[in-house]
């Protein structure tokens, strides 16, 4: 019979429907009683989506002028050091980084060209480009111009971005033991996934700082004058301090860092002697050294503990302090040490991050949904098993076992291949098997088309499954170009939704065409019907 | 026992005679979604509008108004507060605020912070914020998978069978989505992200049914090829009518159940796919099938490329002769 399968086929599509079915099974376990089974047993399970399981999902995005920005700054205090260092030092003046350049004004015209070597000696090349990071040029014959390139500016902020990924990483998960995902999305996007989260604005606060800590001194001389009319003397700035007790709520302290929390080796939330709530810190062993040296060369003066531009603190050193650890306080509650803890831990975020997209379900909606969907989806199958009875009998019976077994294997699939089943997941899921049943409604009619025409029976399905099959090609295509574009297009629910969608497509041709036909097959075999009763 | 037939056996409804009457609905229907959608306007969801909304379940009733006079106290802008499913779960929505990209994130923050303080034990149950660059940025992303997928099964269409075809199943798949969205401006059900993946969906299998019809006629017009167009697209039509009957119905009835009790979240999005699968039924028979015949299809389509090659050598020779 060529209708029949070879008996290698019938084996092969036996095992893919058995392996599917087995992986299905976890599904129905709770993930506590999955994980006691023993090891030979199928473990993996299909996860929830955050619109189901609950959690925060938060889309953060870096501004890419700040990080331009940095970059002209940082370059700026190179170039200038490595003129001054110069031998003998080069004189420049009219230094500027407006427009997105450097620029300066070489004194000595037969300077200029021994400043525009150095300035490239500054510059390297963009990995994988041809292109250089800086171009350097000179204009109006004693002016050297700057430029960062596109090539040059996209590598910063790509290295930015990545930095500032493991910093939120860290600072979500300190232990890197919680299902976070923390993954870039574009070239200044961080998107960040907390399953089970019932509070979203603690993991904003968490990530709303950069938290640049520095320690610099404060300079006595400045007058309240220059502090209240905000301008500093040379060499300084003036800094907002909220807890100031004089009143200005500002003060005056030095550009130079005397010690940055990158020296950092841990920070705890902790109490001083005085019971005041603070951060216990120590440095590392760098850190120890130069902090020792300061507070040794400046015994009775103040130095500032500035955290993202903000004085703290600003207490006079009593003595040196040469271990390397200290206490940081300030109006602190407990909750806002432990993040401030948490945040200097972690490191500085090198780049600050806003908020752009957020998405935060509690728990509860997810489980009605569930619940939902599986009323829904018991109620459709169950309809959908009884019409296709009472319409096509024996042929029903092959299509209902092909629609359920179709309903196995996709949640089987979906747990091999680790798939996040969304809200509009399980949507999708219920339409695929309203849909699914058109492979075998094509066939079952074409073959009562068939045995109208005169055809004996196994002519009949022969020619329904042949002739049919090729429109179930087609029409499925469609349905995958379409999941597709929706899986490329789409955010994390849509394309959950396209997940389903697409595996529901393989799963039901396989099952409407190819498991059926084993089925009617076999039927045949057994009974050698003479005639079709549908 | 007689199997139960949705479509009697040999039907033969002349479909295509009422053509003009149905295209002439259509367009109808589908000018007045255009001009509802441009003029009355989407109801937009957080995601392609910019703002924050919040939805919260209470320990007890809740008084609306005292709620929306603590809410205008942040100066947030107007606030739409609704209930759902009980007077003790609200949903509160915020026009996109003035500010920086994190504006939105802010606000929705302050609203949460005002809420948890003035009624203790409130819960919020969902937090949505999306700042006006992102909802700018998803509502392209959104519309151009659109026109993608619209042209990407019309071309596919074309490598499978004629150009003709995909005309035709291009104007059909147009005809889907723009009534569907014509619905969406009507009723005013929320028009998000996920709506734009139910429409994707009806995309797919709204074309299920003409790749059918279209399969059928293929097969007819090779079959036979001296009939004429017009009853060889109502046979075709006829031939499929019960399959088609059967699984728009399977699927309309699967939607259904869904629609009345699946998750409420989920209400747009198996609305919008109920209807498509609807409109997608017709537009398979009275949209598709009739431009096969404006666009001439007949008994020389679907002749292999050989055949017309040896019938032109025939010609000239005869021109020669």
């Amino acid at each position: 019979m060529q209708f029949d399968f070879p008996k290698w086929k019938v084996w092969l599509v036996l095992i893919v429907t058995i392996i599917g079915l087995v992986s299905s099974v976890p599904n129905f376990f709770s993930a506590a009683t999955v994980s006691s089974w023993p090891s030979w047993v199928p473990h993996a399970q299909l996860n929830y989506g955050l619109d189901l399981s609950g959690g925060s999902h938060l889309l953060l995005e870096a501004d890419v002028a700040d990080v331009t920005k940095q970059k002209l700054d940082k370059m700026q205090g190179d170039i200038s050091t490595a003129l001054r260092r110069s031998d003998p030092p080069l004189e420049v003046g009219d230094v500027s980084t407006d427009n997105g350049q450097i620029s300066f004004l070489v004194r000595n015209v037969k300077d200029v060209d021994r400043a525009r070597e150095l300035a490239y000696g500054l510059t390297r090349g963009v990995a994988l480009t041809s292109q250089r990071d800086w171009t350097v040029e000179v204009r109006d014959t004693t002016r050297v111009v700057m430029t960062p390139t596109q090539a040059g500016i996209a590598e910063t902020v790509n290295n930015t971005i990545d930095t500032a990924r493991e910093v939120v990483a860290k600072r979500i998960d300190p232990d890197g033991t919680k299902e976070v995902t923390v993954v870039r999305q574009g070239a200044s996007r961080i998107l960040v996934e907390v399953p089970g989260v019932q509070d979203p604005e603690g993991l904003k606060t968490l990530l709303g700082k950069t938290a640049k800590l520095e320690f610099r001194m404060v300079d006595e001389a400045a007058t309240p004058q220059q502090i209240a009319s905000n301008v500093p003397p040379p060499g300084d700035q003036i800094l907002p301090y909220p807890d100031d007790k004089d009143g200005l709520r500002a003060i005056a302290v030095s550009r130079r860092v005397a010690v940055s929390g990158d020296e950092l080796k841990s920070a705890r939330q902790g109490t001083d002697s005085n019971g005041a709530v603070g951060v216990d810190f120590s440095f590392n062993s760098n850190g120890s050294l130069k902090f020792a040296r300061v507070t040794q060369d400046f015994v009775g003066k103040r130095f500032a503990v500035v955290l993202d531009n903000v004085v703290l603190t600003a207490p006079v050193i009593k003595d040196p302090i040469l271990g390397g650890n200290g206490i940081i306080t300030g109006s602190f509650t407990i909750k806002s040490a432990t993040d401030l803890a948490t945040q200097l831990n972690s490191g500085a975020l090198p780049v600050a991050l806003k908020v752009v997209e957020e998405n935060t379900v509690g728990p509860e909606l997810g489980k009605e949904s569930i619940q939902k969907g599986i009323l829904a989806g018991s109620i459709a199958v169950t309809l959908l098993a009884i019409f296709m009875l009472i319409t096509y009998f024996r042929f029903g019976v092959y299509t209902t076992l092909a629609l359920l077994i179709n309903a196995l294997l996709i949640l089987g699939v979906m747990a091999l291949l680790n798939a996040t089943l969304t809200l509009p997941g399980i949507a999708g899921f219920i339409l695929t098997l309203g849909a699914a049943v058109d492979a075998n409604v094509l066939i079952n009619e074409r073959i009562r088309e068939e045995v109208k025409r005169g055809r004996r029976t196994l002519q009949a399905i022969e020619f329904g499954y042949k002739e049919a099959s090729r429109a179930i090609f087609d029409a499925n295509f469609t349905n995958v170009i379409s999941a597709a574009i929706m899986f490329s297009f789409g955010t994390g629910p849509v394309r959950g939704f396209a997940v389903v969608l697409a595996i529901g497509i393989v799963t039901s041709v396989f099952c409407g065409v190819t498991l059926s036909r084993l089925m009617v097959a076999d039927w045949f075999r057994r009974t050698r019907p003479t005639a079709i009763n549908m | 026992m007689k199997p139960f037939k949705l479509v009697p056996d040999n039907t033969n409804i002349p479909f295509l005679s009422y053509r003009r009457v149905a295209i002439s609905v259509s367009t109808v229907l589908i000018i007045g979604s255009i001009l509802l959608v441009i003029f009355r306007g989407f109801n937009l969801g957080v995601d392609f509008s910019g703002g924050e909304r919040l939805t919260v379940k209470f320990p007890q009733a809740v008084n609306v108004e005292q709620l929306r006079t603590q809410i205008d106290a942040l100066h947030l802008g107007d606030a739409n507060i609704q209930t759902f499913g009980g007077s003790n779960q609200v949903s509160i929505r915020l026009q996109k605020p003035a500010g920086g990209e994190d504006a939105a994130s802010k606000a929705a923050s302050a609203v949460r912070a005002a809420i948890i303080k003035q009624y203790p034990g409130a819960q919020p149950s969902s937090v949505e914020s999306v700042s006006g660059n992102v909802s700018k940025e998803l509502f392209r992303t959104g519309a151009m998978a659109l026109g993608l997928a619209m042209l990407g099964i019309s071309a596919y269409i074309w490598l499978r069978f004629e150009w003709p075809f995909a005309v035709g199943a291009f104007v059909a798949l147009f005809h889907d989505v723009s009534i569907t969205m014509g619905f969406f401006a009507l009723t005013h059900i929320e028009f998000n992200l996920s709506v734009v993946g139910a429409i994707l969906t009806i995309i797919g299998y709204s074309l299920n049914d003409t790749i059918i019809v279209f399969d059928r006629v293929r097969e007819n017009l090779k079959k036979y090829r001296k009939m004429a167009i017009e009853p060889l697209l109502d046979l075709s039509v006829n031939e499929t009518l019960a399959r088609t009957l059967v699984t728009s119905l399977s699927l309309f009835m699967t939607l259904l159940i869904l629609l009345l009790l699946g998750p409420p979240v989920i209400f747009g999005f198996t609305a919008a796919m109920l209807l498509g699968v609807v409109v997608g039924t017709f537009s398979s028979t009275y949209i598709a099938a009739p431009i096969l015949i404006w666009l001439k299809v007949g008994s020389d389509s679907f002749v292999p490329k050989a055949a017309t090659a040896n019938a032109g050598a025939e010609r000239m020779g005869k021109v020669e002769g």
